[in-house]
């Protein structure tokens, strides 16, 4: 029965919960921008109005493109930024509330690591088939990040891999449940915490860069290209671009919380709430994982976004291609030799 | 028209403005960007500029039309779905102001395209900038309204 509510109602459960939460984010992140320039700001609301908008105007389709990949690519981007998102919070959840679930061993990493590149492939392709020489331009630039940050995200990968395996050697070591269940730095050495700090702070680069946010949005600097990729697209093709960008920053986010800081409630405290004979414990679960994931968000996406301006393209691959695949490198060494040294 | 059937109404809590120079000295295009700025910050009403006609509500136009920018304007305006609206930012552009004389320019604007407000001023501050925009969506309310009777 369980089994049967899951797969019919979690997915669109979480489409809903997902573009809300993604557009509210943004609202969130556009205010907060704004005190950082000290202005006021637009509403909290303002993505959902534009969304309201985009989706009354015309949508134009360019004379020479390529239609159906034109049309589709929006809807991919969308429903494979949703599938993304419930690959990553849906095990966790499940984990959480202590639901024994072959969905829980869903969460795989590799997975996740494949997922996250569907959105990028499908508005690259979209850029492309769209005509315009600076739709073009932009989807060769993310084309660039996107082959950039796969590689410090594989060290990252299989630096947890390695790590899960170390600490629990019958569990999945690839999988998201494991890393929930097992806090990185609960098991850690110094050396270990200063391997943690380095992944950490990779992850500020990778992040913006996945997300197509400042530094790392050459693909549709509005700026020098005309908005690049999203150059042609118009009415309710780009609201859906928009949602799909909230769902996708979103799911990083939470990939984030979950591989950094992935202590429920009652891993924090040890305390379990209850009250009227229920358990409240999930619900403070819930919240604290909203409030991580703002908190995430605000350090990671929208500090990063007004502190530094765009990079050229070639300093972008530079900058994720060497230092940070270094830095990622060496938060993997780091953690290798404190299990190492703590299996002796 | 076409524009009077579709709903203008949303326009009114999210504009975005895609502004297009037609031969202008560059110093209307400054009030613009100084509208935005902290002091007056027009994002607080959902102002925002973008950058290319097709994400555009608004063309904020300024500069009068020169000869060779002719087609363009006519091309751009064309890539912005409807609904849209037109503003003219500075004298030039409402009656080719100090360029009265020249041979170069073929404006003022609303020879080419259908203009909804004008925002006179060499240039215009960024309060007159302001209220002509509202003066936009006073239009589209009275527009609204007429159509509500009509129907
Ligand atoms: S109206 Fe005045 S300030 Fe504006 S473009 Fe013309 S000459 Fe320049």
């Amino acid at each position: 029965m369980i089994t049967l509510i899951l797969t019919l109602l979690m997915p669109a459960f979480v489409l809903v919960a997902g573009i809300v939460l993604g557009l509210l984010m943004k609202g969130v992140d556009r205010k907060f921008a704004a005190y950082f320039q000290s202005r006021i700001g637009p509403p909290v609301l303002q993505p959902f109005y534009d969304m309201g908008k985009l989706m009354m105007k015309q949508s134009i389709i360019p004379e020479n493109a390529v239609t159906w990949i034109f049309k589709g690519a929006p809807v991919t981007a969308l429903s494979s930024s949703v599938l993304l998102l419930i690959y990553i919070v849906v095990p966790y959840f499940l984990y959480l509330s202590g639901v024994n679930h072959f969905f829980l061993q869903a969460g795989d990493l590799i997975v996740i690591l494949y997922v996250l590149a569907i959105p990028t492939v499908a508005l690259v392709s979209g850029g492309f088939s769209s005509g315009s020489p600076y739709a073009a331009i932009g989807a060769q630039r993310e084309v660039v990040l996107l082959m950039c940050v796969e590689l410090p995200l594989a060290v990252t990968t299989i630096t947890f891999a390695t790590k899960m395996s170390a600490v629990c050697e019958s569990c999945p070591s690839f999988s998201l449940t494991t890393i929930a269940s097992h806090p990185v730095w609960n098991t850690m050495g110094p050396m270990g915490i200063l391997g943690g700090m380095m992944l950490l702070l990779s992850f500020v680069f990778i992040v913006p860069a996945e997300s197509a946010k400042i530094p790392f949005d050459q693909g549709e600097a509005e700026t020098e290209i005309a908005e690049g990729l999203l150059a042609e697209y118009s009415g309710k093709y780009l609201a859906f671009i928009q949602m799909a960008d909230g769902v996708k920053s979103l799911a990083l986010v939470s990939l984030t919380v979950i591989l950094f800081f992935p202590h429920g409630f009652t891993d924090l405290t040890g305390l379990r709430i209850t009250g009227g004979g229920y358990d409240f414990t999930l619900a403070a679960d819930v919240v604290l994982f909203f409030v991580k994931i703002f908190a995430v968000y605000f350090l990671l996406i929208t500090t990063v976004r007004v502190i530094m301006a765009r990079f050229k393209i070639s300093q972008a691959a530079k900058i994720l291609l060497l230092t940070i695949t270094v830095v990622s490198l060496s938060g993997y060494m780091l953690i290798y030799l404190d299990t190492f040294i703590s299996a002796l | 028209m076409i524009r009077k059937k579709i709903s203008l109404k949303n326009l009114k809590r999210s504009l975005w403005a895609f502004h297009l120079n037609t031969g202008s000295c560059n110093a209307c295009d400054i009030e613009i960007l100084a509208t935005l700025m902290p002091r007056y910050d027009a994002e607080r009403f959902g102002i925002k500029l973008v950058g290319t006609p097709r994400h555009a509500d608004v063309l904020l136009v300024t500069g009068t039309v020169t000869e060779k920018i002719k087609d363009k304007v006519l091309r751009v305006y064309e890539q912005v779905p409807e609904p849209k609206l037109v503003i003219v930012i500075g004298g030039c552009g409402s009656t080719k102001g100090v360029f009265q004389e020249s041979y170069a320019m073929a404006g003022p604007i609303d020879n080419f395209i259908p203009v909804d407000v004008f925002i006179p001023g060499c240039p215009p501050r960024p309060e007159a900038i302001v209220y002509g925009i509202a003066k936009a969506w006073e239009k589209i309310e009275e527009s609204e309204k007429r159509n509500g009777a009509a129907s």
